[in-house]
């Protein structure tokens, strides 16, 4: 099942420049490994060294954050859009 | 009319001093010490930290400082009058200030921000001082409402008047003009470094360039984010930014790097051993005085608290 994960400009070093990737899974969880073996370097962006989201990384499942779904076992189905969206900081390219 | 003159019959007047508004009270913020942490990781060394506490401003935040002085100096350049708008791009702090401002100047105000500001911000500058919002994709982050905000503009330049907080040099000379000189008459002239955050840089380039044209000795830093993604809120990494145009990385000294995590930290030791509630902003700026201080024996460190967004701070993340 692939599912669109849009990915902000601080994180498209990672992406070889992508806006938008592809990737595979049924939770969250599986969605960040896969695209980790396809894009080194992202989980260690998006996780702290604990293992937990960084605080002041957001993801949405189409318009709904996942802490108020299931976190990173939220489930995600065809067609669904994630986003990875930082805390209002300073802004990129 | 004279105030002893409502009341010959007192010996002392009925009212001292008319109040404009309550614009008339940004600026003169207290500069509070930073004892505590100091202590406990410094021990004895002849270091003393104070930081501006700049929430204390109108509009509860730094930014009241330049949107004041750029919307005071578009109106004596004839470029904000009767009939016309005002419209820039923000992450927030700067927005509230516009909106209030424009409350009580009587002019309206269109803010560009990106999506994920949280809703308190929000809140204060829809609700409370009714300003219009313009939202713009939250995975664009700020530079996306810059751009936004830009686009607007030039489709109805007439309409409005854009003070463009990040190329305006009024930004800065808010800072050179009244920062700087508050907190060389604050510390009676002890102030050996300086400290702040980079977002629009007016902060570190006004205070800069005004204390060391008091004292060129006085050191000044820039403190950074360390990644490209980050969660300090209003602070740009410049070198994956849009830069400023106000932006001259030869007027401070050196840059000091701070993770998002260090300020979180601070922030949290800062509630609970000075008793101040700040943003992650001023954790990172304290994270950055910190880091300087291991590095000298001696001085009088000055770092910008820029704001507290208490709600945010408690809540982080949920907005």
């Amino acid at each position: 099942m692939a599912i669109t994960v849009r990915v902000p400009t601080p994180l498209q070093k990672v992406t070889g420049g992508k806006g938008e990737v592809s990737a595979v899974g049924s939770t969250i969880r599986e969605i960040f490994a896969d695209m980790e073996k396809n894009h080194p370097g992202l989980k260690e962006r998006i996780y702290s060294e604990d293992g937990e989201l960084r605080r002041f990384i957001n993801i949405y499942i189409n318009e709904e954050d996942i802490r108020f779904l299931e976190s990173e076992d939220s489930k995600v189905k065809d067609g669904d859009v994630i986003s990875i969206i930082p805390a209002i900081a300073g802004g990129t390219h | 009319m004279k105030a002893n003159q409502l009341a010959p019959h007192l010996r002392v007047p009925l009212i001292t001093k008319f109040e404009e508004s309550v614009l008339d009270h940004i600026g003169n913020t207290p500069l509070v010490r930073i004892a505590n942490i100091v202590k406990k990781d410094l021990g004895n060394k002849e270091i003393q930290i104070y930081a501006k506490a700049e929430w204390t401003n109108p509009g509860g935040s730094v930014k009241a400082r330049p949107a004041l002085r750029m919307v005071r100096d578009g109106i004596a350049a004839g470029k904000l009058g009767r009939g016309k708008e005002l419209i820039d791009s923000t992450s927030g702090n700067t927005g509230i200030a516009y909106a209030l401002i424009g409350k009580i100047m009587g002019f309206k105000v269109n803010l560009v921000l990106p999506t994920n500001v949280c809703k308190q911000r929000k809140g204060m500058m829809a609700s409370q001082y009714s300003a219009n919002l313009i939202l713009s994709e939250a995975i664009e982050s700020s530079d996306g409402a810059i751009r936004l905000c830009k686009k607007i503009y030039s489709e109805n330049p007439d309409k409005y008047f854009m003070p463009d907080q990040y190329n305006n040099p009024s930004n800065w000379m808010a800072h050179r003009d009244t920062t700087a000189k508050e907190i060389w008459e604050q510390t009676q002239g002890r102030v050996t470094h300086f400290l702040a955050g980079i977002g629009t840089s007016g902060t570190l380039m006004g205070t800069t360039r005004g204390l060391k044209g008091i004292n060129p000795g006085v050191k000044a830093y820039a403190i950074e984010p360390a990644e490209p993604l980050h969660g300090i809120e209003g602070l740009k990494h410049m070198d994956t930014s849009i830069v400023p145009g106000i932006y001259d990385p030869t007027v401070y000294d050196e840059k000091i790097s701070v993770k998002t995590e260090e300020a979180y930290r601070m922030v949290s030791r800062l509630e609970e051993e000075e008793g101040l509630l700040v943003g992650t902003s001023a954790g990172a700026a304290m994270v950055g005085a910190m880091k300087l201080a291991h590095t000298i024996e001696k001085g009088v460190i000055v770092i910008i608290f820029p704001d507290s967004c208490e709600e945010c701070v408690v809540a982080h993340g949920e907005f």
